[in-house]
């Protein structure tokens, strides 16, 4: 048991070396967030009405579509890992096996969570002034969390699916869009009766509702366990799933 | 210490592995060699674990590979094809995240690291990102992870390929050192020299099942023994040569040269020149040739 977990914490300081050292994409990780904040209240901001501060509106959504974001590129270590053959000498050692799956999906949601204190400094210093008490806080963290590490997860599975690190990248670009059908950016009673549909019931909007009203200071039980619902099966399910399919690569290859 | 029976292994409906038998001794260094697509890392990969065969047994040191894996990887290390080694780390971090990942502690796992950058010529690049060194340097550091702690077998898929002569002068060399120290050592590759100069015992694998199995001194003497070359030039020459030596003689016209087998002594090949310059044939060059492992792959693999 110790030594599971001391595998799974040298693999996760090992992929936190990778995020540090790979600086291109840490700051496109750390800066991407910021600059869509400024980008959707400057320059969207002023068009579009929320009935209240759209800066209030909108960082929820920033937070929640750079998380997806970050948790999807999880996919491009993996499929690196996969070619180089690290994979193949990880696998040969008496240890976790799943250590290496661990280690990735740990760092990047610890690098998530990094840039999205980020955004909340940068929303902070232009305006932004959440209502959240602690108990908010603790809850958007714990659905922030929940949906980076169920994103990261299913992200993993396109990794170990993938057959090289760009078109592991891909998976990003699903993610990156997915939350504009959602009420991120708008709110979702100004869509077309059919996107509206999409919007209201994707898994996307509970989240973000449930961030939005924790930071409001106004938490809401049955949003967030519709999140909950949501991404807890989602992390089930692609936990589940790509410890399959790292298991299978016994016989595949 | 390596026991293999009847292992199979099919990927849809293309049999890789139709039935191989091998014995490996402790502390020797086997060679696999076999054309591209023989199955010989498909073999090796069997061995460390990492795919499960779809019939025989395998057992490494030991411990049969499919039921007991964990007693398996703790007694081997692998090398593979691709260098495993982290590009956004140092060598020197690689070598201690394996140390440690293999149980030596963090003081243990450094100390290891700083023995293995001396021994394998990479002490001053130690504290350098693996994503700024040369090919060489990297199958080096390769190497020397596998060997963090010292294995009772080692796998080495391809160990050379594709590396300069100084660099596969140093993992020749620490391949030898491992062998007397009592590591077995299987390594595959496609260049038969490297298994000549290294291997104790060779086995040429090809479609899938073993065709040879021996130690190459063996596996050449079954083939012609070695032959003296006389290099004479004209057509005319050389059938001349041919009816002066008799029997023996070997004709080989559109080189200009003569084949006669030979024991390789001096004795003999001045029995030879004295018997054509009394008979006033003219010899411009000789050589001694003696049959590579490529003669006896190339033979045993045309039949």
């Amino acid at each position: 048991m110790f030594a599971a977990l001391d595998d799974a914490g040298l693999m996760i300081g090992r992929s936190l070396r990778h995020h540090l050292r790979a600086l291109d994409t840490l700051l496109l990780g750390v800066l991407l967030p910021v600059f869509l904040l400024l980008l959707f209240v400057y320059i969207f901001g002023g068009a579009v009405h929320t009935g209240g501060a759209y800066l209030t509106y909108v960082v929820p959504g920033i937070v929640l579509l750079c998380a997806g974001f970050g948790a999807a590129n999880t996919a491009v270590p993996v499929a690196q890992d996969l070619t180089t053959g690290a994979i193949d000498r990880f696998r040969s050692l008496p240890i976790l096996r799943s250590a290496v799956l661990v280690g990735h999906v740990v760092a990047g949601l610890l690098r998530n969570l990094a840039s999205t204190v980020l955004v909340l400094a940068v929303a902070f210093v232009i305006g932004f002034r959440p209502a959240a008490g602690p108990l908010d806080w603790l809850l958007a963290l714990a659905v922030l969390t929940l949906y980076v590490l169920a994103m990261s997860w299913l992200s993993v599975c396109f990794g170990l699916l993938a057959s090289s690190a760009e078109s592991a990248s891909s998976f990003g670009f699903v993610l990156l869009f997915l939350p504009y059908l959602s009420s991120a950016f708008v709110p979702v009673e100004t869509m077309p009766r059919v996107l509206r549909g999409f919007a209201e019931h994707q898994p996307m909007t509970p989240v973000i509702e449930t961030l939005r009203a924790a930071m409001a200071g106004t938490p809401d039980a049955a949003t967030a366990w519709t999140a909950v619902a949501w991404f807890g099966g989602v992390l089930a399910l692609g936990y589940a799933l790509a410890t399959y399919l790292f298991a299978r690569r016994q016989t595949a290859g | 210490m390596i026991a293999i029976r009847g292992l199979t292994k099919s990927y849809r409906s293309v049999a890789v592995l139709r039935g191989v038998d091998l014995d490996m001794p402790q502390g020797r260094v086997f060679a696999l060699l076999g054309p591209n697509g023989a199955g010989k890392t498909t073999l090796v990969r069997i061995l460390a674990t990492l795919i499960r065969p779809d019939g025989g047994t395998a057992t490494v040191a030991g411990h049969d590979v499919v039921r007991e894996p964990r007693r398996v990887q703790s007694a081997i290390s692998l090398t593979g094809q691709s260098t495993a080694v982290d590009e956004l780390l140092t060598g020197e971090e690689n070598l201690i995240l394996l140390g440690r990942l293999r149980r030596l502690g963090r003081g243990g796992a450094r100390r290891r690291a700083a023995e293995l950058l001396d021994q394998f010529d990479l002490r001053d690049a130690g504290r350098r990102l693996v994503r700024t060194y040369s090919g060489g340097m990297r199958r080096r550091l390769d190497l020397a992870v596998s060997l963090v702690r010292r294995p009772r077998v080692l796998f080495l898929d391809e160990p050379t390929t594709g590396l300069d002569p100084r660099s596969r002068q140093t993992t020749w060399a620490a391949v030898r050192a491992l062998a007397a120290d009592g590591v077995t050592v299987l390594l595959t590759t496609q260049y038969l020299e490297e298994a000549d100069q290294l291997a104790d015992r060779v086995a040429f694998l090809d479609h899938g099942a073993i065709i040879a199995e021996g130690p190459p001194a063996g596996l050449k003497s079954q083939l012609a023994g070695e032959r003296v070359e006389l290099r004479l030039g004209a057509p005319e020459a050389v059938r001349r040569a041919v009816a002066v030596l008799g029997d023996g003689a070997q004709p080989d016209a559109p080189r200009g040269a003569v084949l006669v087998p030979t024991d390789g002594s001096a004795e003999q090949v001045r029995v030879l020149l004295n018997r054509l310059d009394g008979a006033g044939v003219p010899v411009d060059r000789v050589a001694i040739h003696r049959p590579t492992l490529d003669d006896v792959f190339l033979t045993m693999t045309r039949s």
